[in-house]
């Protein structure tokens, strides 16, 4: 018993708890103990980051946690942190804790607050056990698990156009959680296993099986397709903005299409392997599909006069950059792609936030109605701008840096209307962004009805603090993109696994 | 025609009455009764099997179509007892709204 | 000196039955001490229970001659992992009704009777787990089907008395049915144990009809469509722990001796497995649109059970259909899932219904008071019924699957599919009420109307949901003494 005890992985259970954990926790402390239930949530995020900066140290030495039981006959639960594991959790964490100080500045005083930060906490314990998940099984349970606790939160404001959206939102996803169900079914019952090993399971059933293949490829890309807002399968995400402000910056643009975005990768290197995908010859219409998700949800959110909704749009187009590079099957277009993952989930973040920020204080939810808002809120506006550059890719901003490895990996693989799709989605990114931001700073505040406009609205640092902060890692992670540990170095020492021999 | 056939299509013609009456007679009391019947029906079937040629009856059936009995007369009681109950239940009703 | 007592040589098997029938018959003559009478009657019963199953899971195949008279005309009883798992079962789900009972001021109507009536069947069901032949089965449904309708109607309204009297007549047809395969049988092989069945069945000619009359009545005991007409009225019209223990626990004994039949005496072929598999899509689409179209919070639950039984009918006929298939686990494990489940799922809705006055789904969104505890133990409970993981309701559902995939039957894998989907329609007409606010009048605090009967279901609720994570030691257990046969699938 004492072997088993001292056996366990400590360091992974305790990332696990801290947001699995308290979660019962923070379901029973009503709003009589608010202030012990904000400090829990918060010393609980911080100490969530702090473990994972220590477990990516010990990961960079070269230190594997797992964790593995038969949970039913032949299939394991197994978790495992990989580096892949680490850059996914380093993420979530760092956002989790900004947008949880944020969520509790926004949602002072709103209904159901033990409620919302109960389930908050579940989709982030969800998000670590989809990126530790050491086999398709484990991450099918945890992808589930996030599909239950967001839908809640969807539809936090109990009305009846929320739970309208949150019907949808649960059509879609869980649909693909049984596409991804069955597809993992399958696979295990063809493979025998559904583990991620680097380069892949079936390598050695392409003679055979090769058609199986195939279909079982589709139906776990439909299934992780979903939360990654794949075109045809992303309907949900714009019409889930309304949820409040915190949940749509941390998981749609985090946790949820994250995961979807997660899942492909897994899938592409880690149970078929680069290669034997490209032989079966699944990744040219996957980078296709990437690509027309790309232009599609760039052209969609120019005609969107609601900020959230151009924003969803936006992350539509975007988190399928990070398909785009994995399918492209170039080494150095897999860094563009790891990278995006974390650079977009900065960017899309801070830009939620400032959203938030507006709709809260100024009651401004239109793009229409932003004319001078720069100089109403400033920090606010600034943050915003930062984050809309930087998915422009305007240098030394991190989404250039994702973009740059993006188009340099289509040239190597002589994939030239990749660069014809970057470019055209570039282009549309300055057309739907820069207006907002000439509207901003350079319009007068003027032309709405609203008298309490002219006056500067007093802001918490709870508010105010979590865009700027974000926004500073966005030129942080551009700038400093080769130092040690950015997100970038660490993307290339993923890629490095995947594609060595 | 042996006399195990006799009582063996007896029993079996008296089930399928029953069975039949208990489906598509309208009334609980009567359905009760044509269950009782099936349920003799089977009893029948079971008996026959303690004959046994040139020798005494085998006791186990008999033991089997008794405790059949009990479990059937206990059941039949219940169903009475709620046929009754119910019966009250309607005349209370009926009472109550003029 | 003190006694030295050897637990090994304690004879456990008939425990199970003996006790809650003595704590039956002592609450009935002391109405007053009925409830501890009750409890003490279930907790001796656990231990009896929980006994069996560790000698099960060491290997032993516990059995008794009751009163040492030896077959045919003494009682044999015997337990194999099968049936630990439907004692164990029985156990959990009888603590946790009872506990809620206990801690429920009690009802005007039948508050004395409850106790009695409750242990009479819990005596009955565990006889029937235990018993090794089918007249002694037979009798023993009989008496846990009078138990159970005593219970049905403890309400006393008209309603009640209609639904208990339709589900008594439908059980007894069941019983003749019965009664009839079992004159048929004997009168053919002279014997009546499962076992001595196994080697003779299908040798007479009026085997066929036999095992169908018997099917037959199973299935009518056990509701699967197309005879399930009896079943929602009689589930729906009960008090919310009574509906638990009809719905969790009663049906659970038919379908329990049909799969003792069908692997232990029947040569399965494919016919008779195609049969069951199209009984149990028509359950599944009838009970899921019923459920969808219902109106009180009750009878939707009591539809859902419908399109449940479906799904392990669904998984028996595939596991007849295809041998290899390892979907016989997937049936015992759906059974577990769903009593765990519907249990909580029936006594939260009772609560719920308690707290907010009345269970109209389209207005329970408008009810200001929300008993958030009662709503979460019937949401865990519906993840597990919709077989999400990872709840045990989705390891069933998996083993399913896998059958059919291994088996390359792709029909069975839709329709497990479709009724998942189904099953969410229908059960999130009544999650998403919970989270609507807009048309409450009045001020919504949090955590409103909570009391320690909410704990149970609760902990059932929470149970159905974890277990899964622990799935394979319960099919480890089922394997034990290999009452399935040999498991190819779980044999990998």
């Amino acid at each position: 018993m004492t072997e088993f005890l001292t056996g366990l992985p400590y360091l992974p259970l305790l990332i696990l708890a801290t947001s699995l954990g308290i979660a019962p926790v923070i379901f029973v402390l009503d709003d009589a103990h608010a202030r012990a239930r904000t400090a829990l949530n918060l010393s609980a995020a911080a100490i969530k980051v702090a473990l994972v900066i220590w477990l990516s140290w010990q990961v960079a030495q070269g230190t594997e946690y797992s964790l593995q039981f038969e949970m039913l006959p032949g299939l394991d639960f197994a978790l495992r942190t990989d580096p892949l594991a680490v850059l996914f959790m380093a993420l979530s964490a760092t956002l989790w804790l900004l947008t949880t100080i944020y969520a509790v500045g926004y949602l002072e005083k709103g209904p159901h607050r033990s409620r919302f930060f109960g389930f908050f906490s579940i989709c982030v314990g969800a998000t670590v056990g989809i990126a530790m998940a050491g086999n398709l099984f484990t991450f099918l349970l945890f992808y589930e698990l996030l599909t239950l606790a967001t839908y809640p939160l969807v539809v936090h404001r109990g009305s009846a156009a929320a739970l309208k959206a949150g019907r949808l939102y649960l059509i879609y996803t869980l649909s693909g959680g049984l596409m991804l169900l069955v597809g993992t079914l399958w696979l295990s019952v063809l493979a025998g296993s559904t583990e991620f090993v680097p380069r892949g399971i079936v390598v050695d059933l392409t003679d055979d099986h090769a058609g199986t293949l195939q279909i079982i490829f589709v139906l776990l890309i439909a299934g992780v397709g979903v939360k990654a807002a794949l075109v045809p399968l992303h309907a949900w995400l714009p019409i889930s903005m309304v949820a409040p402000a915190p949940v749509s910056a941390l998981l749609h643009a985090v946790a949820v299409v994250k995961a979807g975005a997660f899942g492909i990768m897994r899938v592409v290197y880690e149970i078929y392997g680069i290669d034997t995908a490209q032989a079966l010859g699944v990744t040219g219409p996957l980078a296709a599909l990437a690509a027309v998700t790309i232009i599609y949800g760039s052209i969609r959110a120019l005609g969107q006069d609601d900020i959230k909704r151009r924003l969803a749009f936006s992350t539509v187009s975007q988190v399928s950059y990070i398909t785009l590079g994995v399918a492209l099957a170039s080494p150095v277009a897999a860094i563009g792609a790891l990278a995006h993952l974390i650079h977009q989930g900065l960017m899309k973040i801070t830009m939620f936030m400032a959203a938030g920020n507006l709709a809260e204080e100024l009651h401004i939810k239109k793009v229409s109605q932003m004319n001078g808002v720069g100089r109403l809120m400033p920090g606010t506006m600034l943050a915003f701008s930062l984050a809309a550059l930087g998915m422009i890719g305007v240098p030394p901003l991190a989404g250039f840096i994702s973009k740059w490895y993006l188009a340099s990996g289509s040239l190597a693989e002589n994939a030239d209307w990749v660069i014809a799709v970057l470019l055209g989605s570039s282009l549309l990114n300055a057309a739907y962004f820069l207006p907002i931001l000439h509207r901003a700073w350079f319009l007068p505040p003027s032309g709405t009805t609203d008298s309490r406009l002219p006056t500067r609205p007093k802001i918490g640092w709870m508010m105010a603090g979590p865009p700027l902060g974000t926004a500073a890692l966005v030129l942080v992670a551009g700038v400093l993109a080769n130092a040690p540990f950015s997100p970038l170095e660490w993307t290339r020492f993923i890629v490095s696994r995947e594609y060595t021999e | 025609m042996t006399p195990e056939t006799i009582y063996g299509a007896t029993g079996i013609a008296l089930f399928a009455i029953g069975l039949y009456h208990a489906l598509v007679l309208p009334s609980a009391l009567r359905r009760i009764v044509a269950l009782n019947v099936a349920s003799v029906g089977a009893g029948f079937v079971m008996v026959i099997a303690a004959w046994r040629p040139g020798g005494g009856a085998d006791p186990v059936p008999h033991a089997l179509v008794i405790t059949g009995i009990v479990v059937l007369v206990a059941a039949t009681a219940v169903a009475l007892a709620l046929v009754r109950a119910l019966h009250d239940a309607d005349t209370t009703e009926t009472d109550d709204t003029p | 000196m003190i006694p030295q007592i050897d637990l090994a040589a304690i004879d456990w098997m008939l425990v199970p039955v003996l006790a809650p029938l003595l704590g039956a018959i002592a609450g009935f003559v002391l109405p007053r001490a009925a409830t501890a009478a009750g409890m003490a009657g279930l907790g001796l019963s656990a231990v009896g229970s929980a006994a069996i199953t560790a000698q099960v899971r060491t290997g032993a195949a516990p059995s008794t001659a009751i009163g040492g008279w030896e077959p045919p005309l003494g009682i044999v009883l015997a337990a194999d992992g099968l049936t630990a798992a439907f004692l164990l079962l029985t156990v959990v789900l009888t603590l946790a009704i009872g506990t809620t009972r206990a801690l429920t001021p009690a009802p005007a109507r039948g508050a004395a009777i409850f106790w009695p009536l409750m242990l009479l069947l819990v005596a009955g069901l565990n006889g029937a787990f235990l018993s090794t032949d089918i007249f002694n089965i037979y009798v023993t449904l009989e008496v846990a089907a009078l138990a159970a309708v005593g219970l049905a109607v403890l309400t006393g309204s008209a309603a009640a008395l209609r639904a208990a009297l339709n589900y008594l007549l439908a059980g007894m047809l069941g019983g003749v049915l019965i009664l009839l395969g079992i004159g048929l049988l004997f009168h053919a092989h002279g014997r009546l144990d499962l076992a001595g069945l196994a080697a003779v069945a299908g040798s007479a000619p009026s085997d066929g009809i036999a095992l169908i009359a018997i099917i037959a009545g199973l299935a009518l005991k056990a509701a699967l469509f197309p005879l399930h007409a009896w079943l929602p009225a009689a589930h729906s019209n009960a008090q919310a722990p009574v509906s638990a223990l009809l719905s969790a626990l009663v049906l659970k004994a038919p379908l329990y001796v049909a799969l003792r039949l069908w692997v232990g005496v029947l040569d399965p072929a494919t016919a008779s497995g195609t049969v069951l598999g199209v009984m149990g899509a028509g359950a599944i689409l009838w009970g899921s649109v019923q459920a969808l179209r219902a109106e009180r919070l009750k009878l939707l639950v009591a539809y859902s059970t419908v399109a449940q039984v479906g799904l392990i009918s669904l998984a028996f006929g595939l596991s007849a259909a295809n041998p290899a298939a390892i979907a016989w686990t997937g049936a015992v494990t759906l059974m577990l899932a769903h009593g765990l489940a519907k249990a909580a799922m029936f006594m939260a809705a009772g609560r719920i219904v308690e707290e907010v006055g009345h269970d109209r789904i389209a207005e329970l969104d408008r009810s200001p008071r929300r008993p958030t505890l009662a709503q979460f133990s019937f949401a865990l409970a519906a993840i597990s019924l919709i077989g999400l993981p990872p709840t045990l309701g989705f390891a069933g559902k998996w083993q399913l699957m896998e059958g059919a995939v291994r088996a390359d039957a792709w029909i069975w894998l839709a329709m497990a599919m479709a009724g998942t989907l189904l099953s969410v329609g229908y059960l999130s007409r009544v999650l998403v009420g919970f989270l609507r606010f807009d048309r409450v009048r009045g001020a919504v605090g949090e955590h409103q109307g909570w009391t320690l009967a909410d704990g149970p279901p609760l902990l059932l609720a929470v149970t159905a949901f974890g277990a899964g994570l622990f799935a394979t030691h319960i099919i480890a257990l089922l394997a034990a003494g290999a009452p399935l046969g040999q498991l190819p699938g779980a044999m990998q």
